[in-house]
């Protein structure tokens, strides 16, 4: 018998509800609201008071008004029809959502029910099985998007009927499975799932081992992200959070991409909507919306659905990383979420910690972050998230709540800086600041040097170090005046100058530049590193500035024209003459 | 008990503080309007019998014995096609001594546009100045706020914007005018003949602040009736939203919240976030622009009301006074236009993009310099060239007074390329070096 109950007093989206009956923590429950159903969570039981988030407006609800609890924490629902979705933080499809405005308390089925998959099967009558094993799978747009028993299930099964090879749609049953005690259930393509509990159903979740491409120089040759690893990008605003963002969505080397757009812009899910219709994925070819479901509960939608919305993400993400896929989720941003537990926190008056922050809010972070990374599957395979999130940091002081947890729970950091950003200098991610604690990994350094070329990580801690040596001497000058120093000073500057130009900068709106691939990478860190391994002779600093001047102007180009073509090579020529005569 | 809903009639206060009264009462919708002696209230919050009421207009002088009426809805505002050329106070009252408008009434701070039935903002809103047009250029649909501190002529900069931008209509929602400020944007309306296309929503600081909390919604909720029902291209202006901040950190203080950053309610994003994002491209052409102002503190943009605000707009234009070309400038360092590269090559000339971020680069080049001219340190050939074009670029292009068309900026900026740089210093793309560098 599920409890109901009644709304007893409101603040904003915080309600009370008095309750009849036994309530969980997490439940979901609806709110009649003069007849619209308003969804809410309960995130806090004191006696027979039930505190519940509602995830719409609460305007005209009230006391009295009647309160209906479902027995089950807040679900997505899994299968097939995922991919090129767009919903709402509680996953209500938005394009199927009638007239202009979004309407309170209209929910939407998430998945289309009629559509017919082409249906193969993997398992056999007589199997055992566990839960996550897989049963059969369909083809997603070019995916094989695997049907697998039921995360929920406990123990072994034994497949007694699956369905021959054929059209079906998500509600048939495609299997029935006998459990030890020999009772049946059928299996269909979809299966439910409580978004706050993290998937298991893998053999073990080893470390990362190898790196996942993004075609942005500065995190795939300075600070890479691995397959399955964790990343962070802090920045003010106005550095590039969200054009960087989109371009790793872009150009990401992965199967799936979430893109959770958490308390952003609309127009930014809009850009979204509009361009990767059109865009290619650069590794196989195929529309980029084909390979990508969006999670968008923008600044102006109800704010409980937030938090919802991440986990809504993570577990789709978990769900295709146990077909064995590659998965990146992307989440813009990390911080509104938290805004969003301060702002109960606050209603609940709770004893609040710093910046009004909830306490736990370290330990939430965390916890979420953990959910990303490399699994080992029951059949031997690998499968992998790999996440990446945006934090908004107040007043662009990193100092604060958000960033510090968050620092604590991501192995890579991509600081954006403001003055790099104000100089134009793109992507602005400090090189110095930044970091990825995966080039410390035996296991990256050597697939690294099996994949790109041997010694490459100690070529790239050698080009942060001219970075680092170019800012000692650029402070030096800044104190002495460029007369004040000797002239190798200048020569350091530049060099730091001309790795900068080449490699940290990048245009990510240039159909060329915007995209490197490794190989490309490669080529170009090893050609500006060879210019600044060799010393030149400058009769004063005004020579050096323009030597460098006119070889930051090839090279980049170079950078613009297409790898290895006419144009590039003809550039790389006067590059060549530019440097014996320079000698 | 529906039936009783409406006039219901209290007569007993329990508790009252500047901007809130709090009585028992039954039956009562959350966001609901009442009125208090008098005074138009709304309910923020019920506990059991208990209810909040914000009053608006302040609870000077209401007694715990105060006569309180339910009125059963939420804020509304009356439209229809007779807003156009009217002024009304933030209760949408006219206050120009015209008639009432007969309409429809709507409630006010309505349900979001479903973001996937948006369009993507395509189409450039040209405004003559060189520091918004070609280095922040402002599509329809966008947001954007002025960031200026409270010396700056930021009010006469966002009336010029607007009479030269291509819109239906134009909506101003002023909070905390001065009352100059407001008889200069009536002034500046009429003198351009513009009145007719023009809707005013305005709270002067005779007026008392919690009313200024009505204005965006009352004026983005005019705005949607000409957008969403006429398809029209509305432009918003609201003044000045740090104003507004400050009244809803009023509102929560009195109602014991826990403030967070900068004394603000915690909920100061969202809060902001559903009024700007109020800023659409329909799918049937009509759109929604915002402009605002944000006054800073003494330059502070860390400061908790521009910085969540520059987190929800799509840029932000600053304002600074140049002491070099001695001109009210738009910084081109902090400003931004995020929706500018929609229309930057599209619709303007196809070296737009390269000719700003180079002239940029070498602006900040010439701040550079003048850092070390100031440590007291010889300057190169190339600091003084870049100093001298920094002065030039501040003049004829940055300064807020310049009303020339885009073509005709970047015809400027490479005649200032010519004058003070080689091609190589530019680093712009040879294509295009090929073909626009003056002889």
């Amino acid at each position: 018998m599920k409890s109901t109950g009644k709304v007893t007093g409101i603040v904003s989206n915080l309600v009370t509800v008095l309750v009849d009956g036994p309530v969980s923590e997490n439940e979901i429950c609806y709110i009649d609201c003069s007849g619209t159903r308003l969804m809410a969570e309960v995130i806090k039981v004191n006696g027979k008071n039930a505190s519940v988030q509602v995830f719409e407006s609460t305007r005209g609800l009230k006391n009295g008004d009647p309160v209906e609890f479902e027995d089950r924490m807040l679900e997505v629902t899994l299968g097939p029809g995922l991919l090129s979705s767009c919903y709402d933080g509680l996953q209500n499809n938005l394009t199927t959502m009638t007239g202009v405005f979004l309407k309170r308390g209209e929910y939407t089925e998430p998945l289309d029910r009629t559509k017919l998959w082409d249906f193969t099967p993997i398992a056999a009558p007589g199997d055992r099985v566990i839960a996550a094993d897989w049963l059969g799978e369909v083809k997603e747009g070019w995916l094989p998007h695997k049907i697998m028993v039921p995360f929920a299930f406990q123990g072994e099964y034994t497949v007694k009927s699956i369905v021959p090879a054929g059209q079906y749609n998500i509600d048939t049953v495609i299997a029935v499975l006998t459990d030890g005690n020999g009772n049946d259930t059928d299996i269909t393509m979809t299966q439910k799932w409580p978004v706050k509990v993290a998937v298991k159903g893998y053999r073990e979740k080893p470390r990362p081992s190898r790196i996942m491409e993004t075609g942005v120089r500065t995190i795939d040759t300075l600070n890479p992200i691995a397959e399955g690893g964790t990343g962070f990008i802090p920045g003010p605003f106005g550095c590039g959070k969200t054009v960087l963002q989109h371009a790793i969505a872009k150009q990401g080397d992965a199967e799936v991409i979430v893109m959770a757009a958490c308390g952003e812009r609309a127009n930014e899910v809009v850009e979204i909507f509009t361009e990767f219709p059109e865009l290619i994925d650069p590794h196989t070819g195929r529309h980029l919306m084909e390979r990508t479901t969006i999670i968008c509960n923008t600044s102006n939608m109800p704010v409980a659905a937030r938090e919802a919305s991440v986990y809504t993400a993570m577990t789709i993400c978990e769900y295709y990383r146990a077909m064995g896929l590659k998965v990146l989720l992307l989440a813009d941003s990390t911080s509104r979420w938290a805004q969003a537990l301060r702002e109960m926190s606050n209603r609940m008056e709770e004893l609040p910690g710093a910046d009004a922050f909830p306490v736990d809010l370290s330990a939430i972070i965390s916890n979420f972050y953990a959910r990303a990374g490399m699994v080992v599957l029951n059949n031997g395979k690998t499968g992998s998230v790999t996440f990446i999130g945006t934090v908004s940091p107040a007043g662009g002081n990193l100092k604060e709540p958000v960033t510090e947890s968050t620092k604590k729970a991501a192995r890579c950091f991509y600081a954006l800086e403001q003055n790099r950003a104000d100089k134009k200098r793109y992507p602005a991610v400090n090189p110095i600041d930044s970091y990825s604690k995966y080039l410390e990994y035996p296991e990256i350094q050597q697939y690294l040097s099996e994949k790109v070329t041997p010694g490459w990580v100690d070529m790239v801690n050698r080009t942060k170090n001219i970075i680092r040596k170019g800012r000692e001497a650029q402070e030096q000058i800044n104190i002495l005046g460029d007369d004040g120093v000797p002239m190798n000073y200048h020569e350091q500057f530049w060099k730091s100058e001309l790795v900068d130009f080449i490699i940290l900068q990048q245009d990510a709106f240039d159909p060329v530049d915007s995209v490197t691939p490794m190989e490309r990478q490669e080529y170009m860190l090893e050609l500006v590193i060879g210019i600044c391994d060799r010393s030149f002779e400058f009769e004063d600093f005004g020579q050096c500035r323009t030597f460098f001047n006119e070889m930051i102007n090839l090279l980049r180009q170079m950078n613009y024209s297409e790898f290895r073509s006419e144009d590039f090579n003809g550039y790389q020529e006067q590059l060549n003459n530019l440097i014996s005569n320079g000698k | 008990m529906a039936n009783k809903a409406y006039q219901r009639i209290y007569t007993q206060l329990e508790s009252i503080t500047k901007a809130t009264v709090a009585l028992k009462a039954t039956g009562v919708a959350n966001d609901e309007l009442a009125v208090v002696d008098g005074k138009l209230a709304q309910v923020v919050k019920t506990k059991g019998d208990l209810v909040t009421l914000q009053v608006f207009s302040g609870t000077e002088g209401i007694p715990t014995d105060a006569e309180v009426t339910f009125l059963g809805h939420p804020p509304v505002l009356k439209v229809s096609d007779e807003l156009s050329g009217r002024f009304f106070n933030a209760y949408g009252e006219p206050i120009d001594g015209g008639p009432e408008i007969e309409g429809e009434e709507r409630q006010i701070g309505g349900p979001s546009v479903n973001p996937y039935r948006r369009k993507q903002p395509s189409q450039l809103i040209p405004t003559g100045i060189a520091g918004i047009d070609l280095n922040n250029t402002i599509v329809s649909g966008q947001k954007i706020p002025f960031f200026a501190d409270p010396d700056q002529p930021y009010n006469n900069v966002m009336a010029q914007v607007a009479l030269r931008a291509d819109v239906d209509k134009i909506i101003l929602g002023g909070m905390g005018l001065s009352n100059d400020d407001y008889l200069y944007f009536r002034h500046e309306f009429e003198s351009a003949g513009a009145l007719d296309k023009i809707i005013s929503f305005v709270n002067t600081t005779e007026q008392p602040p919690v009313e200024r909390l009505l204005i965006p919604d009352m004026a983005l909720t005019a705005a949607e009736y000409f957008a969403v029902d006429r398809n029209e291209k509305v432009l918003v202006l609201l003044t000045d939203m740090t104003l507004y901040a400050d009244a809803l950190s009023i509102v929560s203080n009195r109602m014991d919240q826990i403030p967070s950053k900068d004394s603000m309610p915690g909920s100061l994003y969202s809060d902001l976030a559903k009024i700007y994002e109020k800023a659409v491209q329909l799918p049937d052409g009509g759109s929604i622009t915002i402009i605002a102002v944000t006054t800073l503190n003494d330059g502070d943009i860390t400061h908790a009301i521009p910085d969540n605000t520059g987190y929800i707009t799509e840029g932000q234009l600053y304002l600074r006074a140049d002491p070099d070309s001695g001109k009210v400038i738009i910084d081109p360092f902090r400003s931004l236009s995020r929706l500018k590269q929609l229309v930057i090559g599209k619709q303007t000339r196809e070296d737009h993009n390269q000719v700003m971020n180079t002239a940029v680069r070498l602006y900040s080049d010439a701040r550079n310099a003048k850092t070390k001219l100031e440590n007291g340190f010889d300057l190169s050939d190339y600091d003084l060239r870049c100093l001298d074009f920094a002065k030039e670029y501040a003049t004829r292009l940055l300064a807020i007074d310049v009303n020339i068309s885009i073509n005709e900026m970047l015809d400027t900026t490479w005649e200032l390329f010519g004058k003070y740089f080689s091609k190589a210093e530019t680093g712009i793309r040879q294509a295009l070096i090929d073909k626009y560098w003056p002889n």
